[in-house]
């Protein structure tokens, strides 16, 4: 009997641990070794921590690195102001059918790629798009706008991708909150906004912080939405990253810059967990 | 018993699979790396008739090319399709390829100059890596109507377009502009310090122009969607996406500009571990049957270095190209010679450092 649950053991973690190892930590072993790798001339390679060097001392390197994580900062913020309340009507007003049709809405612009919601953004906003002919349409403007290729799009765009990712755990703690402490609340005299600050926010905090890290870390790595929607000086860190290892053929300072994205990451979101008094196992279980 | 009949079984799975393995070898399956409109349906679908072999076809570019080939050790693919400039430098660098055993092409098929001259920039330590197949060049495609006067990549940069022109953040648009501003950076090619040199310059004149830039396009698609609105009158772009456009809209075409067009010839390479060789010299030397070449012209918009291929070329594209490239305006292209390695990481810092700018 006990060989057996060990048996069973070992081959429901077998698939997890090829997955981790495989997948997670040889590559990055091997990333690590890249990124520590110079080249000194044709097919001569020493080690050394140049890379790393070459990050500190562009200007550019460092100011790209700032401001995707501050834009990703923000993303998440404006994504928890706009997924909130929603997620509350969900949850707490909506009944039945309503509240999943109204789940179901959020889930709808994820039936099609990312490439084709970011077109369908760049149809809308481009200069001789959908919002610029109506607003010339409606005599509100004269001229045709561009709201294409500048840090407002890519803000919208980035917001718009990741909006399910924060509604999803919100609803489900939200949900778990039982009414009848919300009633208790008002019958002992509580403001909305009291009520909002003192009993709703911090029952729903693990979902909070697991949404805002869901969407930082998707936010944060994002390739497409940047590209596309962003202009002439928006610049975003995996976009420098993909420039390094396809168009320079430099892997190694490629792989430095996979390690301090990397790095950050893991910085802010350890911050967030210990600003917040939340736990990585409160949030995730 | 049962376990004996597994056994049996499993036998069987296997000299089941080994047997398809064989059958496999003998028709082969050519993985073809190479560029959307070098390998049309109709085309694949005649080679496969004739030889039995299949093609699985990927498409990509000159960068991504070498990107995967470099991250395999030059596995995955049994034919490549880079540019001949991009060719001796990651050989060297990377070892990707293998080279061309010049006895197994038709190289009576070939204009003559054209494989000569491949040959000369793709030899690394004697060997010839690279053969010529389509070629073509890179220049202005400008709304006529709007930007008549844009001449020369250097006009990109005048008041009379600001805000309505694209080009490129990538080296086609250092050197351009270098030869636009009277400088010859392919002579400085092997001098680094010139070069550089050359490349701050252009720098300089790159920053002073982005506020006239509308976007940095990135794919063809994109350019042609700014070009088709009449968001973007000026840019710098490829002579067939200005063929293209010029069908549908009259006004918009390719201009050559005054300093010379910049000229790419796409080879055919063998990637390091290809596995089906004959395949590949088999291709080679069916898409080089100036019928079949001419049908590639066709579909890619592109000529190729197929002899007597222009015979079988619609009327219409070469009345777009005549009218593009006027007896001098070919004589004076500039063709790309072999990028030396390590001189990306110079422009890259170029590159980057006029995205910064404000």
């Amino acid at each position: 009997m006990k060989t057996e649950t060990k048996i069973g053991f070992i081959l429901l973690i077998t698939p997890l641990l090829l997955w981790l190892v495989l997948l997670i930590i040889i590559p990055h072993i091997d990333m690590f070794l890249v990124s520590i790798r110079e080249r000194v001339g044709v097919r001569q390679y020493q080690s050394s921590l140049a890379n790393y060097g070459t990050f500190f001392e562009e200007p550019l390197y460092i100011w790209t690195f700032v401001r995707t994580a501050t834009m990703s900062i923000l993303a998440t913020l404006i994504t928890l102001v706009i997924a909130f309340p929603a997620s509350y009507y969900i949850a707490k007003m909506a009944k039945g059918r309503t509240q999943s049709v109204l789940f179901l809405l959020c889930l709808v612009p994820f039936w099609v790629s990312e490439i084709v919601r970011t077109f369908g953004w760049m149809i809308l906003l481009r200069e001789t798009g959908l919002v610029s002919s109506v607003l010339q349409w409606t005599g509100i403007v004269s001229g045709p706008v561009e709201m294409l290729y500048n840090d407002t799009a890519i803000m919208i765009g980035l917001v718009y991708t990741s909006m399910l990712f924060m509604v999803v755990p919100l609803v489900t703690t939200l949900e778990s909150l039982d009414d009848q402490i919300i009633e208790a609340a008002y019958d002992l005299g509580g403001s909305g906004l009291s009520i909002l600050r003192e009993v709703i926010i911090p029952h729903a905090a693990p979902g909070i912080v697991a949404g805002s890290i869901v969407v930082f870390m998707l936010t944060l790595g994002n390739y497409l939405t940047p590209t596309m929607l962003g202009g002439k000086d928006s610049l975003w860190f995996t976009e420098l990253i993909y420039l390094q290892f396809i168009v320079r053929f430099n892997w190694e300072l490629g792989a430095a810059f996979g390690f301090m994205l990397l790095l950050l990451s893991s910085i802010i979101v350890w911050s967030v967990l210990r600003l917040t008094g939340q736990t990585l196992e409160k949030t995730m279980g | 018993m049962n376990q004996k009949r597994n056994l049996k079984i499993t036998a069987l799975a296997i000299s089941a699979t080994l047997s398809a393995f064989t059958v496999q070898a003998q028709a082969d399956t050519l993985r073809l790396l190479t560029w959307g409109g070098y390998a049309p349906d109709n085309v694949v679908e005649m080679f496969e008739k004739q030889t039995g072999h299949t093609v699985e076809v990927t498409l990509s570019n000159n960068e991504e090319m070498i990107a995967k080939l470099r991250a395999t050790g030059g596995g995955g693919f049994d034919l490549a399709q880079p540019s001949q400039d991009r060719i001796a430098g990651p050989q060297a660098e990377f070892g990707i390829y293998k080279p061309i055993d010049l006895s197994k092409i038709d190289s009576s098929q070939f204009i003559p100059s054209m494989l000569e001259a491949t040959k000369g920039n793709t030899s690394v330590d004697g060997e010839v890596y690279g053969v010529p197949h389509v070629w073509g060049t890179s220049g202005l495609v400008i709304d006529t109507e709007k930007a008549s006067m844009v001449k020369d990549y250097i006009d990109l940069c005048s008041d009379a377009v600001a805000g309505k022109v694209s080009y490129r953040l990538k080296r086609p648009t250092l050197i351009g502009f270098a030869y636009s501003m009277g400088m010859d950076p392919f002579a400085a090619y092997n001098d680094e310090a010139a070069y550089k040199d050359i490349m701050e310059k252009v720098e300089a004149k790159l920053i002073e122009c982005k506020p006239n830039v509308k976007a940095y396009w990135g794919g063809g698609d994109e350019l042609m969607n700014l070009l088709r609105s009449g968001e973007v009158v000026a840019s710098m772009a490829w002579d067939t996406g200005g063929w293209k456009l010029n069908s549908d809209m009259p006004s918009i075409t390719f201009v050559a500009p005054a300093s010379g067009a910049l000229g790419w010839i796409d080879t055919f390479v063998l990637p390091a571990k290809g596995q089906a060789d004959d395949a590949a010299y088999a291709w080679i030397n069916f898409v080089m049957q100036p019928e079949i070449a001419a049908m590639i012209t066709d579909v890619a918009g592109n000529f190729t270095a197929s002899k007597g291929a222009d015979e079988f070329v619609s009327a219409e594209l070469k009345a777009k190209y005549q009218a593009s490239f006027p007896p001098e305006d070919v004589d004076n292209i500039k063709w790309y010679p072999p990028v030396p390695a390590g001189l990306e990481v110079l422009e890259g810092s170029i590159l980057d450092r006029v995205n910064a700018a404000n």
